[in-house]
C-alpha cells in the first residue's frame, strides 16, 4: 500500500520551449518541494529538443476562472469593436495608417 | 438548470466538436468512463515497463541498450502523463496506484507474457507499440481535454519506439539461421496476444456505445484492429516473416487483411489473472513501491524541516 506523504503535492509545470518563446503550460509533476518538482519536470518535460528554462508553481497557488461564470466574466471583450483597428477608417490611398 | 438540459448542451457541444474541459459540466458516467480509462491506459504504461526493463542489462550491444532504456523511460513519463490526466477528473492519484498494487486495478493484457528472448523487445516495439499507436492517435482525438492532449504528447514519443523494435527484427531476420528463427518464433508467440490489445469484438464489448457516442473513442475495437493488422503485415512481408495465421487472407473488395477467429477464452482469461506473468507483475509494482517508500519519506521529511527552518532570507 503506497502511503501519502504530507508535503508531496502537484506543481504546475512551464517551459519555454526556445530562445524568445514565452513558456507554456506542459503539465504537472509531484513533488516533495521546489528543488525536487524542478528537478521532476526536467525529466518528464524536457528529454527531448531545446528546452531553455522550466518554471515550476504548486497547482494550489493557481487561482482560476471558472467556466460557469465565462459568460457574464468575459463579456466586455466581446461588444468593443473600437477595440479594434477595423473600427476606424482612413481616405482612399492613404497606407501605412 | 437541471441535468437534462445540462445533459443536451453537453452532447450538443460534443457533436459539435468542442472540448471538454476539467471545471466543465459533465455527467457523472462520463467522468466514471474516463476515469476508468485513463487509469486502466496509465497502467498500462507502468506495468508495460516490466517486461523491456528484464532485457536492459542484457541488450546485445550499447546501442541497443540506451535506446530501450531512453523508450523504457518515455513509457514511465506516458504513465506520468495519464496520472495526471485522471487528477483533473478528481482522481485520487494515490488511490489508483493502490487499486493497481492491490491487483484490483485493469492493465493491458499483453504486459501479462513473458519477454524470453531478445527478440520479444524488438516485437514489443514493432507490435505492442504499433497497436497502442493506432490506439493513442484516436485517443488523441477524443473529447476530454486533459486525456487528449496527453495522448498527443505520448504520440510524439511513440515513433521512435516502434521504429527502434522494428529495427531489431529486421537485423534478427537479416541475421543467421538461428537468429531468424529467434524473430519468427517471437512474432508467432505476440502476433495473437497483441490483437487482443484492442479489446473484444465491437459485439461484446459492453462500453463501446457510449464511448462513442461522447467521442471519448472515435473507432470501434474491431475497426482499431483491422488498421492495425492492415498496417502490421506488410511490414512483416517486407522482412520475409511469417504470420502465424492459416487463414489469413487479402480482401482484393475491401482492401482490408483478413484474419482467422481470435482465441477470446485466452483474452479473457489473461484478463481475470490468469495469464502466464500477472501474479510476478503486481509482484514487481509491490516491491517498487515498498523499496521507494524510504526515499519519498525522506524527501517529505526534508521537505518539512525546509519548512519549519526560520527564515533565513528574510533575516539576513
Ligand atoms: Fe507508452
Ligand atoms: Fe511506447
Amino acid at each position: 500500500m503506497t502511503e501519502k506523504n504530507q508535503n508531496w503535492e502537484p506543481w504546475e509545470v512551464f517551459i519555454q520551449p526556445g530562445q524568445g518563446a514565452p513558456h507554456e503550460h506542459a503539465g504537472n509533476v509531484h513533488a516533495s518541494d521546489a528543488e525536487m518538482a524542478l528537478q521532476n519536470a526536467r525529466d518528464l518535460f524536457a528529454r527531448r529538443g531545446k528546452v531553455l528554462s522550466i518554471w515550476v508553481v504548486p497547482a494550489r497557488m493557481i487561482t482560476a476562472s471558472s467556466p460557469s461564470d465565462s459568460g457574464p466574466f468575459f463579456d466586455p471583450a466581446d461588444d468593443k469593436a473600437y477595440r479594434h483597428p477595423k473600427f476606424y477608417t482612413v481616405p482612399k490611398g492613404v497606407r501605412g495608417v | 438548470m437541471d441535468d437534462q438540459t445540462k445533459l443536451r448542451e453537453f452532447e450538443a457541444r460534443i457533436l459539435n466538436g468542442e472540448l471538454i474541459e476539467p471545471k466543465d459540466w459533465m455527467p457523472e458516467r462520463y467522468r466514471k468512463q474516463l476515469i476508468r480509462m485513463i487509469s486502466q491506459h496509465a497502467h498500462s504504461e507502468v506495468i508495460g515497463m516490466l517486461p523491456e526493463g528484464n532485457w536492459i542489462t542484457r541488450a546485445p550491444n550499447l546501442r541497443r541498450k540506451i535506446s530501450l532504456l531512453a523508450k523504457v523511460q518515455d513509457e514511465a513519463g506516458h504513465g506520468l502523463y495519464l496520472y495526471s490526466a485522471a487528477e483533473t477528473l478528481g482522481a485520487d492519484r494515490n488511490s489508483l496506484i493502490n487499486q493497481l498494487l492491490d491487483g484490483l486495478a485493469k492493465y493491458s493484457s499483453i504486459f501479462n507474457y513473458p519477454t524470453l528472448t531478445w527478440a520479444d523487445i524488438g516485437i514489443i516495439g514493432w507490435f505492442v507499440d504499433g497497436a497502442a499507436i493506432v490506439n493513442q492517435t484516436m485517443l488523441a482525438k477524443c473529447s476530454y481535454g486533459p486525456y487528449a492532449r496527453a495522448n498527443l504528447r505520448i504520440c510524439k514519443e511513440e515513433n521512435f519506439h516502434k521504429k527502434q523494435g522494428y529495427e531489431i527484427i529486421v537485423t534478427l531476420a537479416q541475421g543467421t539461421e538461428e537468429q531468424r528463427k529467434m524473430a519468427q518464433d517471437s512474432v508467432n508467440r505476440w502476433w495473437w496476444p497483441t490483437l487482443m490489445m484492442f479489446g473484444p469484438p465491437d459485439g461484446q464489448s459492453p462500453n463501446s456505445e457510449e464511448l462513442m457516442r461522447w467521442k471519448i473513442k472515435l473507432y470501434s475495437n474491431d475497426e482499431l484492429r483491422q488498421r492495425f493488422i492492415d498496417l502490421t503485415i506488410p511490414q512483416a512481408k517486407a522482412v520475409n516473416l511469417n504470420i502465424p495465421d492459416p487463414d489469413l487472407r487479402f480482401n482484393e473488395k475491401s482492401g482490408n487483411w483478413e484474419t482467422g477467429s481470435i482465441d477470446w477464452d485466452e483474452f479473457f482469461r489473461v484478463i481475470k489473472g490468469y495469464g502466464p506473468m500477472n501474479r510476478q507483475r503486481i509482484e514487481a509494482r509491490r516491491n517498487a513501491d515498498k523499496n521507494g517508500q524510504w526515499v519519498r519519506a525522506a524527501a517529505d521529511a526534508w521537505a518539512e524541516k525546509q519548512r519549519l527552518k526560520p527564515n533565513e532570507m528574510a533575516g539576513s
